[in-house]
Formats: C-alpha cells, sequence, structure tokens
C-alpha cells in the first residue's frame, strides 16, 4: 500500500488540472483510500500517470540487425554496469533490453508499443520483450506486405482474409495490425516501390496501396482490434509527400487508423531543394478525419539509427546518404532496412524535418489526437522526448532553436510564427492519456480508480538544462517504487498485451498448403507458442462483426 | 619522468589505458601506484603488475616485455611515452598528440584512429596500423606513424589524413578503404594493395602486385614527394625524390569503387 501525498496531479483522462491531492495505490491499482503502508511526501512535484509510447522499436529481428551493423555505435554507448538487481548493458541509439527499460522507467515511462514485428521473427521479439524489464508492452504485426493476405485482397476474398488475419495475429501473440508502406515492400522485392495510391501494386493486377490501406482497416474493426490499424503511409521521407498522405486518410473512407511518425509524411516542395514543411496541409486534412490518430515522429539533431520495414525508401536513403545500408528479406511477410543517420542543424532538409515534428504538435490543436514520438530510434532515441517536451512549452526558447537554423530552412517552415506553449496538462495527454486511449489500454494512462498504479513524479521546477521530465524523483510501476530519487532501485517485470481474435480455426487447412509451399520453415514451427510470451494479458475478441 | 618497470611476464592479457602522460601528469606517486588495470576480467592496480618509479611527469617510461599491455597510451595528447621493449595491441589508439616511441615490436591497431601525434616503431608492427575500427567510417585523421620492420593487414584501413611509413613489407590489403592521407611502402606489400580505394597516395619504394582496377597514368616525379621525403627523414627513413635518381609510376583506382586514389611505384634510372 501507498499513499502520494501533496503533489500536483495531472490527470487529463479525468479532467484532473493541477490539483493537489492524494493518490492511493493498492494492489498495484490506484484506489480511492487506503489505511497504514507507505506514504511519499510529493510536495512541490507534479505527480503524471506513467508515460506511454505509442510508437518506438525496442525489440526483434531489425533491431539486432541494426545493432550489429553499428559496432562503432555500441563502443561510445552509456555502459550500464550489473548492480545486485540490475543487469548490465548498453545505452545509445539501440539500447540493450535490460537498459531499453531501464531508461524507459527513468524518464517515467510505463508501457511501450513495439511497432514492427513480423511473424517469422515474433519468437524473438518476445524473447527479448521479455528481457525488458519494468515497463509494460505490446506489439504489432506487419500485415500490410504479407503476400499470403494480399492474395486474397487481389481476389476479394475478404471473409478468408479476415480470418487469416485473425490466426496470423494469434499466431504472433501480438496486440495490433501495422501496415508499411503498403504495397511497397512487396514491390520492393521486384525492385520497385509503390509510392502512388491508385496504382496497381507490382505483381499484381488490380491490387493498388490504397485498396491495401481501406482493406486492412476493415478487417482491423471487423475483428474489434481495441487498436485501429497502425499506418506507415506510402511514399516516405519523399518531398511532395503530403498529397500521398491526404489521399491515404482519404482511402480510409472514414475507417479507424493510427498514422505512425506522421513528420515524415508531411513534405511540400517538388524536389529536394524545394522541399518544405507541409505540416499545416497535413494538420488542416487530418482535422477534418475524426476517425485518424497519429504520433509525431519528431526528429532531433544529432545521431540516430533508421530501422524500418521500408525497404525501398532505405535504399533510397542509402544512396542519398552513402552511408551504409542493411538490408533484410522477410521471405513472404516484408522487408527491413537499416541507414545510420545523423540530423543536421546545418542542413537544410535535417532543419525542416526537426521543424515539421514539432509544428505537428503545435498546429493540432486536439492534443487527444497527435502524441509525442521519435519512432524511435529513427529520429532520434526515445531518451530525448525531455528535448522535445522542452520546445513544445517553451515558445521564446523554440524561437531563439529556430533562428539558429540556415535561412534557407526559416523560410520553408512556419515553426517561428507559432505561439502555442504546452501546458503540463496538455504533456500529460501526449504522453500518457492519449497514447493509452488509442491503443485501447484502458487501466494506463490515467490516475482513477482501477487504473495500473504506473505514476511518474517529477520536480515542478526546470533542471539545470531547462527541462522537465528529464529525472523523475519518483516511479511507481504497477504499484511498486522502481525509482527513487532520480534512481532505479527495484526492479520488476513488465506483462505483455495480447489478443486473440475471434477466427474459424478450419482456416489452417487453408494456410497449410500455401505455407508450406512457400515458406522455408515447417508451418507447425510458425506459430509463437503461448509460453514464450511471459506474463501474457490476453483480450479474447467477441465474434467478428 | 615517471618510470614503470614490469614485474613479471603476464599470463593474460592487461587492459591498462591508463598508462598515458595525460593521466598520470599530475598525479602523485601514490596515485600512480593505485590507478586501475584489467588483468583478464579482474581489476588491478598498476602497481600489482609494474614497479613504479617517479611522478607528475608528461615523460613515462615503460620497460619490460609489454607484448600482452593493451591499450597504452590511448588518447593520449601530450607528452612522451617510451617503451622499452615490446607493446601490445592498440597501442596509441585515439591519441591526439604527443609521442610514442617503442624500441621492439607491437601489437595490431598501433594508432588505431589517432588523430594528431607521432609513433615510432623500431621493431615490427602488427596489422590495422592507423585504420577504422570496425564499423567506423574513418581511421586515423592525423599524425605520423614511423615502423621501421614489417607490418601486418589493412595497414592504413579506412585512413583519411596524416603519414604512414613502414620500412619492411606489409601484408595484404595495404590502403583498404583508405579516403586520404599517405602510406609509404619502402620495401613493397603483399597482395591487394590500394582495394576499394578512394583517395589518398600509396608509395612503394619496391613493385607490387598491382589490382586489375588500378590503371598507369603517368611517370614523373611529383613535387610533394620532396615534403614527404624531407619529413621522413627527420624520422630516419630515405625517401627518394629527386629526378637524377628516378621517377614514380603512377596508377589511379581503384576503379571497383570507383576511386581517385593513387598508387606510386619508384622506378630507379
Amino acid at each position: 500500500m501507498l499513499r502520494i501525498t501533496g503533489g500536483t496531479i495531472y490527470d487529463p483522462a479525468n479532467g484532473v488540472d493541477g490539483v493537489v491531492r492524494d493518490v492511493c495505490i493498492a494492489a498495484g491499482k490506484v484506489v480511492a483510500d487506503v489505511e497504514g503502508g507507505r506514504t511519499i511526501d510529493a510536495t512541490g512535484t507534479i505527480v503524471l500517470p506513467g508515460g506511454v509510447d505509442v510508437h518506438t522499436h525496442v525489440a526483434g529481428g531489425a533491431l539486432n540487425f541494426a545493432r550489429g551493423l553499428m559496432p562503432e555505435k555500441q563502443r561510445v554507448a552509456r555502459k550500464f554496469l550489473r548492480t545486485a538487481d540490475r543487469r548490465g548493458g548498453l545505452g545509445g541509439l539501440t539500447p540493450t533490453t535490460f537498459a531499453t527499460g531501464y531508461l524507459y522507467a527513468g524518464m517515467g515511462w510505463t508501457t511501450v508499443n513495439e511497432a514492427a514485428v513480423p511473424v517469422l521473427s515474433a519468437k524473438h521479439t518476445h524473447e527479448e520483450l521479455r528481457d525488458t524489464p519494468i515497463v509494460d508492452k505490446s506489439c504489432l504485426l506487419l500485415l500490410a506486405n504479407n503476400e499470403i493476405l494480399l492474395d486474397l485482397l487481389e481476389a476479394g476474398e475478404v471473409e478468408r482474409a479476415r480470418d487469416v488475419v485473425g490466426w496470423l495475429l494469434w499466431a504472433a501473440k501480438v496486440y495490433g495490425v501495422k501496415a508499411v508502406n503498403p504495397g511497397g515492400v512487396a514491390a520492393w522485392k521486384w525492385g520497385k516501390n509503390a509510392s502512388v495510391m491508385h496504382e496497381p501494386v507490382e505483381g499484381y493486377e488490380k491490387l493498388t496501396p490504397a485498396m491495401i490501406v481501406s482493406g486492412l482497416a476493415r478487417l482491423v474493426d471487423e475483428l474489434g482490434l481495441p487498436h485501429p490499424m497502425h499506418l506507415h503511409c506510402n511514399n516516405l521521407g519523399n518531398p511532395g509527400n503530403v498529397a500521398t498522405t491526404i489521399e491515404t486518410m482519404q482511402a480510409l473512407e472514414g475507417r479507424r487508423a493510427h498514422l505512425a511518425h506522421l513528420q515524415f509524411h508531411a513534405y511540400g516542395g517538388e524536389n529536394w531543394s524545394t522541399m518544405r514543411s507541409g505540416a499545416a496541409e497535413i494538420v488542416e486534412a487530418f482535422e477534418r478525419h475524426p476517425n485518424l490518430t497519429a504520433d509525431a515522429g519528431a526528429v532531433l539533431f544529432g545521431d540516430a539509427v533508421t530501422v524500418t520495414a521500408d525497404g525501398p525508401w532505405q535504399h533510397m536513403l542509402h544512396q542519398l546518404t552513402g552511408h551504409k545500408w542493411g538490408n533484410l528479406d522477410v521471405e513472404n511477410e516484408t522487408g527491413c532496412g537499416i541507414v545510420p543517420y545523423v540530423y543536421r542543424d546545418r542542413h537544410v532538409v535535417n532543419a525542416v524535418q526537426w521543424a515539421v515534428g514539432l509544428e505537428l504538435l503545435l498546429l493540432t490543436k486536439d492534443p487527444w489526437r497527435m502524441f509525442l514520438t521519435t519512432d524511435h530510434p529513427n529520429g532520434g532515441g526515445f531518451w530525448r522526448y525531455p528535448e522535445i517536451i522542452q520546445l513544445l512549452m517553451d515558445a521564446e526558447f523554440r524561437r531563439a532553436q529556430v533562428r539558429r537554423l540556415p535561412e534557407a530552412a526559416q523560410s520553408r517552415i512556419v515553426l517561428g510564427e507559432i505561439d502555442r506553449e504546452y501546458s503540463v496538462y496538455e504533456v500529460a495527454i501526449i504522453t500518457a492519456a492519449g497514447p493509452a486511449r488509442a491503443l485501447g489500454l484502458t487501466r494506463k494512462g490515467h490516475l482513477g480508480v482501477g487504473a495500473d498504479a504506473d505514476v511518474a513524479i517529477y520536480p515542478s521546477k526546470p533542471d539545470a538544462d531547462g527541462r522537465l521530465f528529464t529525472y523523475p524523483r519518483y516511479v511507481v510501476k504497477g504499484g511498486e517504487i522502481v525509482v527513487e530519487e532520480g534512481e532505479i532501485r527495484q526492479v520488476v517485470d513488465g506483462r505483455e498485451y495480447v489478443v486473440r481474435p475471434a477466427f474459424d480455426a478450419a482456416i489452417e487447412e487453408y494456410l497449410r498448403p500455401v505455407f508450406q509451399k512457400l515458406y522455408t520453415i515447417s508451418f507447425d514451427n510458425y506459430a509463437v507458442e503461448p509460453e514464450r510470451v511471459r506474463d501474457a494479458e490476453i483480450r479474447d475478441l467477441p465474434e467478428p462483426s | 619522468m615517471i618510470r614503470l618497470v614490469l614485474r613479471e611476464p603476464l599470463p593474460v592479457p592487461l587492459e591498462a589505458e591508463v598508462l598515458s602522460p595525460d593521466v598520470m601528469a599530475t598525479l602523485a606517486h601514490d596515485a600512480i601506484r593505485a590507478l586501475p588495470v584489467f588483468l583478464g576480467k579482474h581489476r588491478r592496480r598498476v602497481d600489482d603488475c609494474f614497479r613504479v618509479e617517479g611522478e607528475k611527469s608528461d615523460e613515462v617510461t615503460i620497460e619490460g616485455d609489454a607484448s600482452r599491455v593493451k591499450w597504452i597510451g590511448r588518447g593520449m595528447s601530450r607528452g612522451r611515452l617510451t617503451i622499452a621493449g615490446n607493446a601490445g595491441m592498440h597501442l596509441g589508439a585515439y591519441m591526439s598528440g604527443g609521442a610514442i616511441e617503442v624500441s621492439g615490436d607491437t601489437g595490431d591497431w598501433l594508432g588505431a584512429e589517432m588523430s594528431g601525434g607521432l609513433i615510432r616503431v623500431r621493431g615490427n608492427a602488427g596489422g590495422q596500423v592507423g585504420a577504422a575500427y570496425r564499423g567506423s567510417p574513418k581511421g586515423m585523421t592525423d599524425g605520423t606513424i614511423v615502423i621501421d620492420g614489417t607490418a601486418g593487414l589493412e595497414v592504413g584501413m579506412r585512413m583519411k589524413r596524416g603519414t604512414i611509413a613502414v620500412g619492411g613489407q606489409v601484408r595484404d590489403f595495404a590502403g583498404l578503404q583508405m579516403l586520404g592521407g599517405t602510406i609509404v611502402l619502402r620495401a613493397g606489400a603483399e597482395l591487394r594493395t590500394g582495394a576499394w580505394m578512394m583517395r589518398g597516395t600509396i608509395v612503394s619504394l619496391e613493385p607490387i602486385p598491382m589490382l586489375p582496377t588500378f590503371a598507369p597514368a603517368a611517370e614523373y616525379n611529383p613535387t610533394f614527394m620532396r615534403l614527404v621525403a624531407r619529413h621522413l627523414s627527420r624520422l630516419g627513413h630515405r625517401v627518394p625524390a629527386a629526378e637524377a635518381e628516378g621517377a614514380y609510376l603512377r596508377y589511379t583506382g581503384d576503379a571497383a569503387v570507383p576511386g581517385k586514389g593513387e598508387i606510386l611505384v619508384w622506378r630507379p634510372r
């Protein structure tokens, strides 16, 4: 039992905006009142629900590939030495599993959503997530380039496609559906991309990216998944891709979707020399589509590594930068590319990218729909979130940063003209309450009675760098105090959220022969065994509507 | 002056990046003796392995067979490090200034990713002299490495600037993926010299097997060779540059990349 007393509470899901009151915790949940137990004196602090990262890459084959591709980054990464209750590891852009848990918790984040898992490497992903301590986890299955599924969509066999999606989700033991560059990664296997929404995908007669987007969003809705289709739009990273992104919004025909790392999909101009911010146009279209949520995918200047299933874009980025490039082919499911990258403040394109991420967060009026991410590690490490929050909360500081950008960049962005400053209440929405709601995690992101007792307690005054939220004074996870006075004191295990959709079990009779013909492994070795997922919290979904 | 004498031969490698003038220059005798080193996986004090004399100096001498001592002079920026005997791997890695003098042989990764200073080896060196560590985009970015004896594989791999001179023969892949700088091979090299080089100059005073992706371009006496010759003559290495003695045959490559590097092969008159 635990009582947090004297802190100023920000709990947007329950409309609590800066009220001094107690938070009581018993058996890992927030309760109305407790008798006895420990009391944390939180006087002079701000108390928020533990952060929820709606889009990050922290486990699985792609991350490991990135770790292996960049030994030079591992050498200089922050070292985590083993202690009596903590495991050793490395920080940096692709932190090792244990360090990932410590870094998230050490910043006050307690739930993370690993956004890209192919079935073929789902076992590996779950094993890494099992070794990622403290935080609760969910992960999303890459489906928009799964060739078995695309063949069914091409043939118009929607019901069978729905059963296949249901079967695959349960086989991978995941929480939701991710669509990366729909059709584009399948086309990449022919050396092509799919950047036009209404042109057939290479290798198909009729099937277009728009049909994949709408078809998959429909299946996700029919299966009743708590998180909408998580969509990485086509034509990522290219100047003028605003048009593609808006077409994608229209192609969804009002169905639910979460648009991931929208910053990378919000560029105007025609080519690299005319590239400018398209954030205002994107926000305008986004606000006309209340069916959508999004995360910013903001970039910060400095080192990053781009890790994505979007193989064709990664090849393009390798050619643009000359940096090293890794490419993986994941059989009939997806692909993967890795390119290390440095965002430079003297580089006009990078400066525009930096501004676009912040503009999206500042121009979107409703913070319940646009969340804070860096698409870790693509736009910068997740441990740099406090830097973005500082930029959102302080217009004067932000303008000073804008003035340091190259003039050519300043004329292509609107960031300098935005006066909005985020309040702590709004920060609590974009970091916790909003993402939790979008993920359909009803016990996360708030401090009402019955919520999971995930609480982050920060000093109310900024640190020497002017940042709030860098070093929480306390972090409580599931009712246990894991961070105290800015140090990890106790390590607990997190659980994993998994959905079990309702599907016709006979679909295996269809899948088995197709699979045995196309894959290099046996069908019986394909699915993840339930016992491989530690502390799974399985949500059974109703019969499809 | 600080004098360190190895007490007895080491059974396993010793990691000792504290053996550097930067670390020791301001330390009193007791503090130097207490500096941490790693013998295998065990943490030890400097005086567990070395007999220590002197204090507060940026002239450091190491005596004994230190061929199992790694990371000596790591990142040093000043002073003088003299090794009377052999040194182990990574000697002078990341160094930015000062001078290292070795009377015996050294291990691999001598002066890897160094950015300045001088390393002088009287004996033989291992492989990856002045090279980039695995994964790094570039190797040494400035400074000079002079080796009287032979050297191993991948000498100057991905080096960007600076000079490496080797008196004896070097093994395969000298100047691999070289990005700039100068490598002088006084006794030639084994195979695939200059493979994937983008820019930079490899000078060989002996004929060497040439990759098919290098094309002969000219026979001449480049002016800059006089500067290279003067620089190296001060360090005891004679390099011919005068027209009366001969000329350099210039090959360009590596066309496989394609690169704009050059290999100059000396032809005496």
